[in-house]
């Protein structure tokens, strides 16, 4: 990976020694022409393509977008609901992200979506004890949580 | 036609920051009223500042990195205050809602204590 970027950004520098123009868009110019090159050349270079980590990055980010506006509508829907039939609870998400900055970006995804506000994480870090709001279904919401979350998590770093 | 939209975003980051703050009078407890304070606030606070990024770009012509940033470290800030309010309210030992159906934190923590 660190091979890659080096090499991306030395066709980078190239580009703009050949172009005799040292601004930042020809610079970006040359990077993208870089992207091109290491991808049409991937097979020669060892590891897989980077650019491929930061696409599943991007699809991460854009995961999270998602899912912070839908369950932001749902919880304004509990807010203006007259009566509220809600059943929060802590439950214990068991997790098979090791590092520490994995569990960190899981507990605070997990924050950030609401509807479920991570509130401790256990000494070994194999568990993430998580308050519900609505939790009529324990197992579902562990599910939904490993489905999304830490698939895409893991596709970022594995 | 831009205006519209610059509206439509305040208008939008408005209601969600009023309605957090109604959540937070309305709701029971520590916890539910900190799923209504740390986060529909940040997607109100989120979209009013990438409103008023829009508008510094068609109306004064500036690309305003600043406000991005502040999205950036909205996003950041929120769900680890969120996190130590609510892991601190449980330590001092504060209860749940009555109506909670269960909370497997507080029987690892009475499990722990008994083995000590």
């Amino acid at each position: 990976m660190a091979l890659q970027i080096l090499l991306n950004l030395i066709i980078a520098f190239m580009w703009m020694f050949l172009q005799e123009s040292y601004t930042f868009s020809s610079f970006f110019a040359g990077y993208l022409i870089g992207i091109f090159l290491l991808f049409m050349l991937q097979r020669f270079i060892p590891d897989t393509f980077y650019m491929r980590r930061i696409w599943r990055f991007v699809r991460l980010i854009l995961l999270f977008i998602k899912e912070l506006i839908l369950s932001n509508i749902s919880i304004v829907k509990l807010v203006y609901k007259p009566n509220l039939d809600i059943q929060p609870g802590i439950f214990a998400l068991p997790t098979d992200l090791t590092k520490n900055w994995e569990v960190t970006l899981l507990a605070n995804l997990i924050s950030l979506t609401p509807g479920t506000l991570s509130i401790a994480v256990s000494d070994d870090q194999s568990t993430i004890y998580i308050h519900a709001l609505d939790i009529p279904d324990v197992e579902k919401e562990i599910q939904s949580i490993k489905e999304t979350f830490e698939k895409a998590i893991m596709e970022v770093t594995r | 036609m831009i205006e519209i939209i610059i509206s439509l975003l305040l208008i939008i980051g408005t209601f969600f920051i009023l309605s957090s703050s109604i959540g937070v009078l309305r709701f029971p407890d520590v916890y539910t009223r900190l799923h209504a304070a740390t986060k529909s606030a940040t997607l109100g606070v989120a979209s009013i500042m990438i409103a008023a990024f829009l508008f510094m770009l068609f109306d004064a012509n500036i690309v305003s990195g600043k406000l991005i940033l502040g999205i950036l470290f909205v996003l950041l800030t929120s769900p680890v205050s969120g996190h130590m309010i609510s892991r601190a309210a449980h330590h001092s030992g504060v209860k749940l809602w009555e109506k909670s159906i269960k909370d497997d934190y507080e029987t690892k923590l009475e499990s722990i204590k008994k083995k000590t």
